[in-house]
């Protein structure tokens, strides 16, 4: 299959690994961000191919993995409402909020859909006036332009029973405040090739001066990964830092023109929290003032409820890359993808379920329990 | 501070309430099992947790098993709910080695659904079952108000009759054993998914719902070194591994490059972000078979109409007991878990 097959070519990706082991004399800690890269450095067993002081971290971009509790809990008080047709994308469905989880709502009668766009929530609005339709609107600059688009066309619709439950995060605010971090022991980015193609990666030229870190945009197949740890290691060891695109099949330096005007006309920057993280300055987007009757969390009324963690769960430390999965005490034990005690185990693309799915083989022998 | 005083307030999702995922053939459904009806029926030949039971009548030994659709769409390229409903009661009989020859089938219908659709319905489950060579000899019609059901629902039960010194199960699974596969995987589950997800593709997928009790005789005259046949529905190729390796105290080992999967298929999953290991399949077999034999038993195969892309793909270990792993086609091993509940399509 084109642009499959040759990107997991295992001749290639020796080849790639060879290059790597010859250029690597010192240590390095290279986060990739994106949760689905970490998805495919675990499945491919990526990390066992490279030189053992190359340390692979897994940063915090898995969007279901950062949406913070009190949103889960928010989108579970809407969707519980008898006139409501609540929409998302599948992975959210899961995701354990305080009471329970979108899943429960569903069994308990519930409409919960499961959607993989959300123009189809608008058409869900279109063909069911009687009641409200509101989408769960998450996710990185990946997902921001078609939830901007399903909002700018329920207005040009005149559509009175669509919102978006929005929860938008940005990933160079998330980069900063980890390269900011007095405990940071990242030397090196694979930015997320995916969020890219809609942004480009001028974003990122600003980071790699002020902090003299290299980052790669990358893709998600092997061959991909490999490529794009073999060009941080060399910037590395050379003393350079620069902004890079291993992902050239589909990302250029400006991005997405029309999708980042879309997301500009409808959503604006604004503070987010991040689930596992905290508060991050301007790391989010929200639905403009002139999308206001859009805004399911004002039609709704929601007050901001309060949640709390699990204190045994180590997502904070996990999403920043100062632990790992396997660290943790509750890992594969009291903590699994069926009763999982925080986010990260729940999304596939969660650090703790990319480990827990292909890797807790060794790991679950300590547990006791 | 004991490990189990949690003051989480994380909820247990999946204990208080029936969820989809009990019904997925993952690890929920297997604790359903474990702690709701295990508990209440438990008898010997249920606790085998087989496809079909075997048991003693007289002089004869009789395999019967009983299974509910509820396919949404009704129709679908490669079938419909009427031939899967014979298919894959033929076929948790073929897994035991049964020669299937009855079945009894059940219609719970929602007040108000069209006749000449429940015609339909019949006429193909009727034609699948001459098909296969088994006589539909009972069944049950309960018509429930309109919202109580969705559509139709379907459940028939077979019996058939075991020959003689055929004893096939998960637990006999035993390192050294050969791993195989009939054909290509994924087809049914994603031509259910495209017709019900409107998603389009060069060559459209069909499901492979098809009977395999022929095939299955004809593995069983070349070989009687096959320990346990299982067909890979829901939960796909990784659960029923992952059954066999539980229930025989073994393990797994597959070669990624050795599993068959149409591009399409491969194409749907890579979109939607899905595993075919764990996509449903309605007219492909897993045999675990003494490696001696594998040769032979895979050329026999490829003899058959459904077994043309039949292969070898793993080996069963001592190590790892209880786990699945496949080498991947970069040489390092991963898990093949068994999944929670169903795959979710992923966010982006």
């Amino acid at each position: 299959m084109r642009y499959i097959d040759e990107y997991r070519d295992p001749k290639i990706a020796q080849a790639l690994v060879d290059r790597i082991h010859a250029r690597v004399t010192k240590p390095w800690v290279l986060m990739e961000i994106c949760g689905g890269q970490t998805h495919t450095l675990m499945r491919y067993g990526i990390d066992e191919l490279i030189p053992q002081n190359v340390e692979l971290v897994h940063g915090p971009g898995c969007p279901v993995c950062v949406t913070p509790i009190e949103v889960v809990d928010k989108a579970v008080e809407i969707a519980s409402r008898p006139d409501v047709i609540f929409v998302s994308y599948g992975d959210m469905l899961r995701v354990p909020g305080t009471r329970c989880d979108l899943f429960r709502v569903k069994a308990e009668g519930g409409d919960v859909r499961i959607a993989y766009s959300p123009m189809e929530a608008v058409k869900i609005a279109v063909h069911n006036p009687s009641k409200q339709v509101v989408f769960f609107g998450i996710g990185f600059e990946t997902t921001a332009p078609a939830n901007a688009m399903a909002v700018w066309k329920a207005r040009e619709l005149g559509l009175k029973n669509f919102s978006e439950l929005v929860s938008h995060v940005l990933v160079p605010p998330a980069i900063r405040l980890l390269l900011n971090s007095p405990e940071n022991r990242v030397q090196g980015f694979i930015a997320p090739g995916h969020v890219c193609t809609v942004m480009g990666y001028w974003e990122y030229k600003a980071l790699v001066e002020e902090f003299h870190v290299p980052i790669v945009v990358g893709g998600f197949e092997p061959v991909d990964l490999l490529e794009a740890i073999l060009m941080l290691v060399t910037q590395l060891e050379g003393g350079q830092a620069k902004a890079e695109n291993q992902y050239g099949r589909t990302v250029d330096f400006q991005g997405n023109h029309p999708a980042q005007v879309i997301m500009e006309e409808v959503f604006e920057v604004a503070d987010r929290k991040w689930r596992g993280i905290g508060a991050i300055p301007m790391s989010g987007l929200r639905l403009r003032p002139e999308f206001a009757a859009y805004d399911a969390e004002k039609i709704f009324g929601l007050e901001m409820l309060e949640a709390e963690e699990s204190p045994e769960c180590i997502a904070a430390q996990v999403l920043q890359g100062l632990k790992k999965p396997v660290d943790c005490a509750a890992f594969a034990c009291r903590c699994t993808p069926e009763h999982p005690l925080g986010a990260p185990m729940v999304s596939t693309e969660g650090a703790c379920a990319a480990y827990y799915q292909y890797r807790r083989h060794a790991a679950s022998l300590k547990c006791i329990a | 501070m004991s490990a189990f005083t949690l003051s989480c307030p994380m909820p247990m999702v999946a204990r208080d309430h029936v969820s989809l995922g009990h019904g997925s053939g993952g690890k929920l459904s297997a604790e359903l099992m474990r702690d709701v009806f295990l508990p209440a029926f438990r008898n010997q030949t249920l606790e085998r947790l087989e496809d079909q039971a075997t048991v003693m009548l007289g002089n004869t030994r009789i395999a019967m098993t009983t299974d509910s659709f509820v396919v949404k769409p009704l129709f679908f390229r490669g079938g419909d709910i009427g031939s899967l409903a014979v298919h894959g009661t033929v076929n948790d009989l073929a897994m035991g080695g049964a020669t299937p020859l009855f079945l009894s089938v059940a219609f719970i219908i929602e007040e108000g659904f069209p006749m000449e659709m429940l015609r339909r319905i019949t006429e193909s489950l009727g034609r699948a079952a001459s098909a296969c060579g088994v006589q539909v000899i009972t069944g049950d019609t309960k018509v429930v108000d309109k919202g109580s059901g969705d559509g139709v629902f379907i459940n028939t039960t077979g019996l058939g009759v075991m020959p003689e010194g055929v004893y096939l199960s998960a637990g006999e699974a035993r390192p050294g054993d050969a791993v195989i596969l009939s054909g290509f995987i994924g087809d049914h589950g994603i031509a259910i998914l495209a017709e019900r997800e409107g998603l389009e593709f060069d060559s459209p997928v069909e499901s492979d719902s098809a009977p395999l009790h022929t095939l299955v005789a004809r593995m069983l005259q070349t070989t009687r070194a096959i320990r346990c046949l299982r067909d890979p529905t829901r939960g796909g190729v990784s659960s029923s591994l992952n059954e066999i390796a539980a229930q025989s105290g073994v393990g797994i080992l597959l070669q990624e490059e050795t599993i068959p999967v149409r591009d399409e298929v491969r194409g749907a999953c890579e979109m939607l972000g899905l595993d075919p290991l764990y996509v449903a399949n309605e007219g492909k077999l897993l045999a675990i078979v003494d490696a001696a034999a594998a040769r032979e038993l895979v050329s026999a195969m490829r003899q058959h109409p459904l077994g043309l892309e039949a292969r070898r793909i793993g080996t069963v270990t001592e190590s790892d007991p209880g786990w699945v792993t496949m080498r991947t086609t970069l040489g390092t091993t991963r898990i093949v878990d068994m999944l929670a509940g169903d795959q979710l399509p992923r966010i982006c």
